[in-house]
């Protein structure tokens, strides 16, 4: 939980900075659009890369890279993955750290592309000062970056044509799931916890654009002031606002559940808390920018239905 | 007839602090339905529920912690500046925090997650204890006797070996960073009564001892071998003080986190007010300490609110300032 929250917020700004001094960051500025074309040049949030043959020996420290990697068809490529990336199983999980990453650990792989998601330092440039081609694909603060982060993957490791597929799909299911929600007026109230400290997120994160886009209004939206992204509200507050429907991304690392949140005192007062409509989410999930957010808004979408149907 | 009046202006305040406690929060209350909650111990009927419920079951039992902790760790402070005869001790000085720090991690780290509410304040007492313990022992047989210079330096080894520890855990198991840095910030936004039923029996025990015993401090504070000279047996009452301090600190860490500069700010505030006199010091220490976490804890949750600020990033911005402050005046004062 922590290290994927420090991570957000970290990402959040050098996205930001990234997009600050690039506008076309992100896109492919040469190469051919068939995936078995090398070398192909790829311009990334750390600076033009040009990857001179199919990679085949990848490295992923990011988890997210790391579910992307998987979907996108480049399974035989990928030799180690970091310690925090736990999907899919058969990942080749390894002790690598993308929080503490260790260069001699990473360079005795002998990869030919190392991705990740946060710089630590400059581990891009004494990577490259090995020789080894880095790739840094910070958290997406919209669905279009992580949209456009699959496609860059597929470009650089040669599966460009299935990381389109995969990207298609997911268009098409987002847009089925929002079409299939009948967005209430006036609309739901919902709080998404990311700890039991009452840590939450706004409409400004990747995360919380998940909600509106069926339709519900962030409680932490008036909390956040001072633009953070990530405000940590007080129970007062959240019993007060009470709200339709609360998600927990606290499962894991914090064991919070529907029946831990009911007995929390004052908490029962709340109508999520008196109707059901707490909603426990794999924190995994729900913190991470790959394939998965489609199930992840198709359970925040069964959610809305529900509240629907009890109403009706 | 100054004590009796700085002591029932310490009480005023510390009930002023309640009162602007009880009402003021991120949610408005109007400050009627408090009085009429009030008045009916959380019967009134024309309260709503919600709101007597953020009364009694959020705001009440914060305010209780608060005055608990702001009382401990003032007391402490105040007694460990007395035996160890240093204007800059804080209650944090013998390996507290970093033995808090290091059970707290180790119950984020391996203990079941859907406890730490209980487990965290456990294993961070039992861990601020044990490292006090650390420290007495190491500083009593490694550097020979009960004399103060040994027992801080035991408390700065102690405290490095067990800080290394936690952040070695810490970089193994980074997954529960973001957890102990919120404990390790200091934090009230979740205390409730069980909290107060963890602290209370400690913190009791603990100030009654302190005050018990503040006649003594004036004169340990003199110095071991004039202390000695007039009968005080210096060892055992520097045992006790740092046990009893201990004890408070530990109860104080352990539903509260770390927050710092308590220890600092508020005795040497009431030496300003009151003179120097452990017969004023401590009561004062503990009715205004009391009453600064509070009102602390006040703006905490809400300058930014309905967001909170960690209260113990406030005590620092307040804290630093004071602390170098107080160090001007003390160096004004010894030439």
């Amino acid at each position: 939980m922590g290290r994927r929250l420090v991570l957000l917020v970290v990402s959040v700004a050098v996205v930001a900075a990234a997009c600050a001094s690039d506008g076309e960051a992100g896109r492919e500025s040469t190469g051919p659009s068939t995936g078995a074309a090398f070398p192909v040049t790829l311009t990334t949030s750390n600076g033009d890369i040009t990857i001179d043959e199919r990679p085949e020996r990848i490295i992923s420290l990011s988890p997210t890279a790391t579910e992307m990697l998987f979907a996108i068809g480049a399974d035989d490529q990928v030799i180690a993955v970091d310690d925090q990336s736990n999907f899919p199983p058969h990942a080749p999980t390894t002790e690598l750290s993308g929080f503490e990453p260790n260069v001699e650990a990473i360079a005795s792989y002998e990869p030919d592309l190392v991705v990740y998601s946060t710089e630590p330092g400059d581990l891009g440039s004494t990577l490259g000062g090995l020789g080894i081609t880095t790739m840094l694909l910070p958290a997406a603060t919209l669905l279009d970056d992580a949209y456009e982060q699959l496609e860059q993957l597929g470009r650089a490791t040669g599966n460009a044509q299935a990381a389109t597929a995969v990207v298609d799909d997911m268009r098409t299911e987002v847009d089925s799931i929002v079409s299939s929600v009948e967005m209430p007026q006036p609309p739901l109230t919902f709080y998404h916890e990311l700890d039991d400290t009452y840590y939450s997120v706004t409409s400004q994160t990747f995360i919380g654009q998940l909600y509106a886009l069926v339709g519900l209004d962030n409680i932490a939206d008036a909390a956040d002031d001072g633009g953070g992204g990530y405000p940590q509200l007080s129970a007062e507050y959240v019993i007060r606002a009470d709200p339709d429907l609360i998600f927990l991304a606290d499962t894991k690392c914090c064991g919070q559940s529907p029946a831990t949140v009911a007995e929390r005192p004052g908490w029962n007062s709340i109508t999520a808390v008196r109707g059901r409509d707490v909603v426990p989410l794999d924190d995994d999930v729900a913190s991470r920018w790959g394939p998965r957010i489609v199930e992840y808004l198709r359970t925040i979408a069964d959610a809305v239905s529900d509240v629907e149907a009890e109403a009706a | 007839m100054r004590r009796a009046s700085s002591v029932a202006i310490g009480a005023s305040v510390l009930v002023a602090s309640i009162v602007v406690g009880i009402l003021v929060g991120p949610v408005h209350i109007s400050p009627s339905d408090v009085l009429r909650w009030a008045v009916s111990f959380g019967g009134a009927t024309s309260v709503s529920d919600q709101d007597a419920a953020i009364l009694a079951n959020l705001r009440l039992p914060r305010v209780v912690v608060a005055a608990l902790v702001g009382a401990s760790l003032s007391a402490s402070g105040a007694a460990y500046q007395a035996v160890f005869r240093n204007p800059l001790a804080d209650p944090y000085l013998l390996g507290a925090a970093a033995g808090a720090g290091l059970g707290a991690t180790i119950s984020v780290a391996f203990g079941p997650s859907d406890a730490f509410a209980v487990t965290v304040p456990l294993a961070a007492f039992t861990g601020a204890i044990g490292g006090v313990g650390l420290a007495y022992s190491l500083g009593r047989s490694a550097l020979g006797g009960r004399s103060a210079t040994s027992l801080v330096l035991g408390g700065i080894a102690v405290a490095s070996f067990l800080t290394a520890v936690q952040t070695f855990i810490q970089q193994q198991r980074s997954e529960t960073l973001r957890q102990v840095y919120s404990w390790i910030l200091g934090r009230l936004g979740t205390a409730g009564w069980d909290d107060v039923r963890i602290a209370l029996p400690s913190v009791l025990l603990a100030v009654a001892t302190l005050w018990t015993v503040r006649r003594l401090l004036d004169v340990i504070e003199v110095g071991d071998l004039e202390a000695e000279s007039l009968g005080l047996n210096v060892g055992r009452l520097r045992t006790i003080v740092v046990v009893a301090a201990s004890l408070a600190t530990a109860a104080a860490v352990s539903v509260a986190g770390l927050i710092g500069f308590v220890g600092i700010i508020v005795p040497h505030t009431v030496r300003l007010l009151s003179g120097t006199s452990y017969r004023h010091v401590l009561p004062l220490s503990v009715l205004f300490g009391a009453s600064f976490v509070i009102l602390v804890d006040v703006l905490a949750r809400t300058v930014v609110a309905p967001a909170e600020i960690p209260i113990g990033v406030i005590t620092a911005f307040v804290g630093a300032p004071f602390f170098l402050l107080a160090l001007r005046r003390s160096a004004g004062r010894l030439t």
